[in-house]
């Protein structure tokens, strides 16, 4: 530009100001596009959720359904199951944390890791938290490992009938995902 | 770069552009395909598409079209979005739940059909291109997704008026070449003319090229219920059907044209700007 | 060209950089500092634009590949779902189908710019071939691109074109069919074909940016041409530093430029191209009309106008090859056309049939659009085979300045004209 640094800005430079703050706006604004293209798609964000129809499951079954590209396992707990969940005392859990997704940090008690009034029911992501594998247990003949819920077989961690790592090298609980019951017979995970 | 008597070719190049529009226009309509202009909201600068149009369009889709011809790049989901018929929820549950869905395998190794839900792709009438000749005489009915760009028509008018059309169309900013062959379709079934034979399975249509479809007549006034009062003629279907097929074909067209008059005046300003600012730099030099 | 720098780093930081990788030095010299004739019109903006052009198709481009599926089952759709359902994802494809159309609208007129005033004569040859090289990689390009669309007119102008190759069989028994099949990657077009378009198609813009850098190396060489076609002289006195004069100016054409393209990617994006490629493609079923895109009409048109199709073949390529070889047929001692009174109307006469060419390359090669198309395409060989060089030597041309500030200044441009202000001399810290 034909100024110096000592030469106060003057309206002649004005222009080439005002040319480049527009210029410099228009090209973010240009640039705004690039980058969202590559964030979930409608599609992607279409599947965010998923519905389950809770009356097909029998008490002491299990489901294993996809959602977000993870397993989901949906269990309807026995009352058997379920008393033994909550004679365990908190001391004895090895991750003290309930481990519900989006949610704070809560005790690991079963009440904490079911919805209330639906405590016969266990959803949660069918991940082992130590490396990644997809623990067994949700068929009537899998392996259940010592605390009658999931086994892991990559590593032999073993998860107990309300989820929580009891045994093994994993180091959390299995997470909760988001859910809520829209009725008393179906769930939205998601 | 100068002309040799510029004025007086300028002059003889204007009679001959005046002479040529006009015997231009006469020539317009003598042959081929006979579809006329319609009147569209979507179209020009500050198009927009008239929701109550198009949930009508798609009551026509739903009731006459889709038992032959799917909609396989829509998903139901797509009916409630923003910038199209804009449905409610319950609706486009419904609408989902409709239609029975291939899903599987399941643990037995089987394919099974379930209720449609909302993130489903519309299901075609048939499960594949062989299916749908059996059923259609050896006519495949197209999938309609983008049937509204993928169909034009000839202009027929005479060779010098090309320039003139293009010209026309720029300014006009005509994309609905689409639409106007459509209802120009739908309203074109009529008895053949005299010294016509009609192939076997074939019906005439006016705008159809070579006036031989396979299609027989889809529409008939009162076959489809509108809510909103709108009489149920058949003109009415072939518009409103033709402009949910528009939405089908390019569901973005609002955002895109709301886009496009906000980049155009930007551009234009900084056009400005920019201007000023060469000058400025050029102001004192001679060049 | 001399040298003629400002630049000189003036941090700590940029002098080791300097002295290690001279980039900015180089920066500096190439689109600061460089002298450039002060009397360049607008049509000399189109290079820019051309760059410009280049870049927005190659950052779309990666975009879309992030989306594009090369499989003949799945390429059409997936491009449906990218305009419908990812975010923004009909811009990104909308502008880059009108890209390219815009990438030739620049291309043809910049094309023009350089016969009209002699910018491929001597010493600029190479630059001329460079940039008739570029052409070949970008219609090479265009038509890649067009063909991942998967609709009915990509296929089926993949099946005519490749199939062009096959007259080499009246050459050699069987060359042109191996040839073919060695394209196809099997006995039709299919999948195999598909892959390789894409793979291509992605390579070759690079291959473009390439010569591009050569390109503006072989200009930068000489130095620009002018509207007089008369050689700079005084640097101070006809030239300016590209920046700030041909930054800005460049800008303000490109902003223009965009104006129409932003015109065609909102509002008319199907205007440019064929309603039948939203067909899609089906090996058994050919389409009424085979049309290429509009920037191949003069060469369709050129292609279909000899009745052999080896002869076709030879005069479509052959079409680029007379281009290529304009700085040694014309033989006119004078660059610019403006002093050139005869040539002129054969340089308008060109336009025009270029023009008409491209018209009747979108029409069936029939009755008289066929007669009219040989006699167009008769003048285009005949342009630049017999005119250049004959009107050349016979030509009386108009008188030329004797020098660019003298046609800027007038006959009496004898020490006036003041030096423009070079770029930032501000803070010159010692």
């Amino acid at each position: 530009m034909a100024i110096t640094m000592d030469e106060p800005v003057t309206r002649r430079d004005f222009i080439h100001i005002a040319a480049t703050a527009f210029t410099t706006i228009g090209a973010a604004a240009a640039l705004w596009p690039l980058i969202s293209q590559m964030n979930p798609d409608r599609s992607a964000l279409s599947l965010a959720s998923t519905e389950l129809d809770l009356a097909p499951i029998q008490e002491g079954q299990a489901v294993t359904v996809m959602w977000r590209g993870k397993p989901i396992f949906v269990r309807h707990r026995t009352a058997d199951e379920i008393q033994k969940a909550k004679a365990v005392p908190l001391s004895d859990l090895k991750d003290p944390i309930a481990r519900v997704v989006d949610a704070p940090d809560e005790p690991a008690t079963d009440e904490n890791r079911t919805k209330a009034g639906k405590e016969q029911w266990l959803v949660m992501i069918g991940i082992c938290t130590h490396l990644g594998c997809i623990p067994k247990g949700q068929k009537n003949g899998d392996e259940k490992g010592a605390y009658g819920g999931w086994f892991c077989p990559c590593h032999g961690s073993m998860y107990d009938t309300a989820g929580r790592i009891r045994q093994g090298p994993a180091p959390q609980n299995l997470a909760i995902p988001p859910y809520a019951f829209e009725t008393d017979t179906k769930i939205k995970i998601g | 770069m100068k002309f040799v008597s510029q004025r007086s070719f300028v002059r003889l190049a204007g009679a001959l552009m005046v002479l040529a529009f006009c015997g231009g226009l006469s020539a317009a309509e003598e042959e081929g395909q006979v579809v006329e202009k319609q009147d569209w909201t979507f179209n020009g600068l500050t198009g927009y598409y008239d929701k109550a149009q198009l949930r009508r369009g798609f009551m026509v889709y739903k009731n006459v079209c889709a038992a032959c011809h799917g909609l396989r790049l829509l998903s139901y989901r797509n009916l409630g979005e923003p910038g199209g018929p804009e449905f409610s929820e319950a609706n486009v549950t419904q609408f989902a739940a409709d239609a029975q869905v291939t899903d599987g395998p399941n643990d037995d190794g089987e394919m099974f059909q379930r209720p449609g839900k909302p993130s489903d792709r519309f299901v075609s009438p048939y499960p594949n291109e062989k299916a749908a000749a059996a059923a259609q005489n050896g006519a495949v009915p197209p999938d309609l997704s983008v049937m509204a760009k993928a169909r034009s028509y000839e202009r027929h008018a005479a060779w010098y008026m090309s320039p003139v059309i293009w010209v026309s169309d720029l300014f006009t900013t005509y994309q609905e070449a689409g639409p106007d062959y459509i209802v120009a379709l739908l309203r074109g079934y009529a008895e053949p003319p005299a010294g016509v034979t009609l192939a076997s399975g074939m019906n005439y249509n006016k705008a159809f090229p070579g006036y031989q479809i396979a299609m027989p007549k889809p529409l008939s006034d009162g076959q489809v219920d509108y809510s909103d009062g709108t009489p149920a003629t058949v003109d009415n279907y072939s518009k409103d059907v033709a402009a949910f097929l528009m939405w089908t074909a390019e569901p973005k067209l609002e955002e895109r044209k709301r886009m496009g008059l906000k980049v155009l005046v930007y551009l234009v300003i900084l056009a400005g700007l920019l201007y000023l600012s060469k000058r400025t730099i050029w102001r004192d030099v001679e060049h | 060209m001399d040298h003629y720098t400002q630049y000189q780093p003036t941090t700590g930081f940029t002098r080791w950089l300097d002295s290690r990788l001279p980039l900015v030095r180089m920066a500096h010299e190439t689109i600061m500092d460089y002298p450039t004739p002060r009397n360049l019109n607008y049509m000399w903006t189109f290079g820019g634009v051309l760059a410009f052009c280049l870049g927005v198709q190659i950052l779309t481009g990666i975009v879309l590949a992030m989306y594009y599926a090369a499989n003949t089952q799945l390429a059409f759709d997936s491009i449906e779902h990218l305009m419908r359902d990812v975010n923004y994802g009909w811009l990104m494809r909308y502008t880059h189908q009108s890209g390219a159309s815009m990438f030739f609208i620049a291309v043809y007129i910049h094309i023009f710019r350089g016969l009209y005033y002699g910018s491929y004569k001597a010493p600029r040859e190479i630059l001329w071939i460079i940039g008739v090289l570029i052409l070949l990689v970008m219609m090479a390009t265009a038509f890649m691109g067009y063909s991942l669309v998967w609709g009915q007119m990509s296929f089926w102008a993949v099946t005519v074109i490749t199939n062009l190759f096959s007259s080499l069989d009246s050459i050699v028994n069987g060359l042109g069919t191996a040839l073919v099949q060695w394209i196809w990657g099997g006995f039709s077009v299919d999948n195999a074909t598909l892959n390789r378009l894409f793979s291509l198609h992605y390579l070759l813009p690079f291959v473009l940016a390439g010569l591009v850098v050569l390109h503006i190396w072989a200009l930068h060489v000489p130095g620009n041409n002018n509207p007089t076609g008369v050689d700079l002289r005084d640097i101070h006195r006809e030239a300016v530093p590209f920046h700030p004069y041909y930054t800005t100016k460049d800008g303000f054409a490109l902003i223009v430029f965009c104006v129409l393209y932003a015109y065609f990617v909102f509002y008319m994006p199907g205007y440019l191209g064929d309603a039948t490629n939203y067909v899609q493609a089906n090996p058994l079923q050919t389409p009424p009309h085979i049309v290429p895109e509009w920037y191949f009409l003069p060469f369709y048109a050129i292609l279909r106008s000899i009745p052999s199709k080896l002869g076709g073949v030879i005069a479509m390529f052959g079409s680029i090859v007379v281009l290529m070889l304009a700085p040694w047929l014309d033989t006119s001692r004078v660059r610019s056309t403006r002093y050139r009174p005869l040539y002129r109307w054969f340089f308008w006469a060109l336009v025009v049939s270029c023009l008409v060419l491209g018209w009747l390359g979108g029409k069936p090669p029939e009755g008289n659009y066929l007669i009219v198309g040989r006699i167009f395409t008769a003048y285009y060989f005949l342009h630049f085979l017999v005119i250049m060089p004959f009107v050349g030597i016979i030509e009386t041309p108009k008188p030329q300045p004797r020098s660019i500030a003298e046609s800027i200044l007038g006959p009496s441009a004898r020490g006036a004209g003041r030096m423009p202000h070079p770029a930032p001399a501000a803070a010159e810290t010692r």
